[in-house]
């Protein structure tokens, strides 16, 4: 700093405050004039991206809380017109989204909790520089990421374990992301120093014990990263359902929500207490309907996310950028 | 901004440098024979049994299977005993009306996707970083994350809700300001801007925050140089910021042209409808068509056309890093 202010003192320059102007932070150099106007400009447009990102979910709420007639009208723009909660009241009368709701719930967290378990054990092993044959298993996972069996071979592979139309093929294929696993082995291999395994040998821990007492409470933030990710992957994934599921009953809610988003199979009549009036009343909430089951779904995803965010950060980034 | 700090893919580098400390550590272990050092980590090899049954039975257990591509499946024969007829329905395949729209299809789709979504996590990235309001900073990138956490089908639902051409509200503001809305979904015309300009918008936060993190390791004292010897702020982004995020940009778009074959076919398949199919019908949503959707499913014809683009894909993603490694040895392998 002493050096700044001996230049400032011998040529001021119309950038340089001197300590007379500069208030409460007499030393600093005032920003020119062009880096305050690029700030401007800066905060503006990440205003303007950040604005595309909430205006369509503040729709979408208001939309799903208005009046039918407004919103197809354009009428209803921001804040809802004629609020009502018809639309939420005829979501849990229609059987198949409740039940998709609470089959997201289970094969969510079933995929969750298998999946991180597999990851952080496998990738623990896997991090271990002394385990024979380390190299070889970490391409064996490895290769897949550039070269798989593709969708059929996989699809006659689930048939053959008697899987389709079964729970199992809702959690096991796509339980593990190989991604995650080479994420959390670096993780693994930057944040454990040798040192405390040659502690706990000396203290006579087995590899099990050293895992289980030392690595695990270490490690909260990569399982807190895939448990959320395998989490909301899982509760995102439609495609599995559409092609090892024939029975609705099993149906995943995004797979319900696409049929009645984007094929229109919305069938007022399978709602309970339907009466000829309430189906009618339906024809007309079918739009707000599509806009309530939108807010439904995108709500356990968005919920999870800011508890781990804080880990998010860290693990992820430990993970996947220190080498 | 070092390299090994940098390379996000180091990680699939498989190496094993035991550094001196670690070899005098393992001496004792390394002495002993290969039996005993295998019966000495059964434990680490107990951890690592359920990670590499899956991978077995659901990775390469279907590669194995990729041989009906080469045979004719039938249900009886399985994928072993069913009738073997060499290259015939690859032949098919490339010969076929289809091939040359879904190539193009999938190519142009990709190369698209790949050349707009590139540089918005960067500028994205660069501009969170140099905003003097860091509160304000921290809620955009909350905010921007947030997509990435929606599934497809939710993204593709609010499209299909705001961009209806009767009741949506873009219509209904472009027609405001006097323009004729265009037919986002239904127009093949528009198919592709409609994709990848939401992809875009669902990613483009999340895929920052890798840049944001080789940001932080750019030291402080090299602004402060930049400030006192009169750089702008736009001069030390490009002079500073950028230089410490090509790496790690570099190693991202080698693998995103290793993936160019296989686009994100599960949101294509949400918005194809039969009107925009011409542009709408890539690669992988044509194999579900023939494979699993038809009613009289052609696995080994489907499967040749995934095996088809697999291996266009691998091809790729080995002559990007090759090419890659030559002329900046930023290579993944």
């Amino acid at each position: 700093m002493s050096a700044l202010d001996t230049r400032a003192a011998r040529a001021p320059r119309p950038d340089l405050t001197t300590p007379s102007t500069a208030g409460s932070s007499p030393r600093r150099i005032r920003e020119p004039l062009s880096d305050r106007v690029l700030n401007v400009v800066l905060v503006i447009l990440l205003l303007l991206f950040t604005l595309t990102i909430v205006y369509p979910f503040v729709y979408i709420v208001s939309a799903s809380l208005s009046q039918p007639s407004a919103v197809s009208s354009g009428e209803m723009w921001l804040w809802p017109i004629g609020f009502s909660v018809d639309a939420y009241q005829a979501i849990l009368d229609y059987p198949a989204i409740p039940r998709g709701f609470a089959n997201s719930l289970l094969y969510s967290t079933a995929a969750m909790l298998v999946g991180t378990a597999v990851t952080i054990a496998g990738g623990y092993a896997l991090s271990r520089r002394d385990l024979v044959g380390r190299n070889v298993l970490t391409m064996v996972f490895v290769l897949t990421m550039m070269f798989s069996g593709g969708m059929i071979p996989t699809y006659l592979v689930v048939k053959d374990l008697g899987m389709l139309n079964t729970v199992w093929a809702m959690i096991l294929p796509t339980c593990v992301s190989v991604w995650q696993l080479i994420v959390t082995r670096t993780f693994f291999q930057t944040t454990i120093p040798h040192e405390l395994l040659e502690c706990s040998r000396i203290d006579g821990a087995s590899d099990l014990r050293f895992f289980g007492q030392i690595v695990l409470p270490l490690s909260k933030p990569i399982i807190a990263v895939n448990l959320l990710l395998y989490g909301v992957a899982t509760w995102n994934a439609y495609f599995n359902g559409l092609i090892y599921l024939t029975d609705e009953s099993l149906y995943p809610l995004q797979l319900v929500m696409r049929n009645i988003l984007l094929e229109n199979t919305f069938d007022p009549t399978q709602m309970a207490n339907a009466d000829p009036a309430r189906i009618a009343a339906m024809q007309q909430l079918a739009d707000q309907l599509k806009y309530a089951l939108i807010i439904i779904a995108s709500v356990p995803p968005l919920i999870a996310y800011p508890f781990v965010q804080k880990h998010f950060v860290k693990g992820m980034m430990i993970g996947s950028l220190k080498g | 901004m070092s390299t090994d700090q940098g390379s996000f893919v180091d990680q699939l580098r498989v190496d094993d440098e035991p550094s001196a400390k670690r070899t005098a550590v393992l001496e004792g272990a390394r002495k002993k024979p290969l039996g005993r050092r295998l019966l000495q980590s059964w434990q680490l090899y107990l951890l690592v049994l359920p990670a590499v049954v899956w991978v077995i039975v659901f990775m390469y257990w279907p590669m194995y299977g990729i041989q009906i591509a080469f045979r004719d499946f039938t249900p009886v024969g399985g994928i072993t005993g069913s009738e073997w007829v060499g290259l015939e329905h690859i032949e098919r395949f490339v010969t076929s009306y289809n091939f040359w729209p879904l190539l193009r299809n999938t190519v142009v789709l990709a190369f698209y996707e790949l050349i707009a979504g590139f540089p918005i996590p960067i500028l994205l990235a660069l501009a969170l970083n140099a905003v003097r309001q860091k509160y304000f900073s921290r809620v955009v990138q909350l905010i921007t994350y947030a997509p990435n956490f929606i599934s497809v089908v939710v993204v593709v639902g609010i499209l299909v809700m705001l961009l209806d051409p009767s009741t949506g509200i873009v219509p209904h503001a472009l027609s405001l300001l006097g323009i004729d809305a265009p037919a986002f979904l239904t127009d093949p015309g528009w198919f592709r801007h409609t994709y990848v300009w939401s992809g875009i918008w669902q990613t483009a936060g999340f895929s920052a925050i890798i840049y944001l993190a080789a940001l932080t390791s750019v030291p402080p004292e090299l602004h402060e140089a930049a400030k006192v010897d009169g750089a702008s702020q736009l001069r030390r982004m490009w002079h500073i910021d950028l230089p410490a995020i090509l790496p790690i940009a570099i190693v991202l778009m080698i693998l995103n042209v290793g993936t160019i074959m296989s686009v994100g076919f599960e949101k294509v398949l949400l918005l194809q409808n039969p009107l925009n199919l011409t542009t709408s019908q890539v690669i992988d949503t044509y194999v579900y068509e023939v494979g699993l959707k038809s009613p009289i499913p052609q696995y080994s014809y489907a499967t040749a056309i995934g095996l088809f683009r697999s291996v266009v894909g691998l091809i790729l993603l080995v002559a990007v890093n090759s090419l890659a490694k030559r002329t900046t040895k930023a290579g993944l392998f």
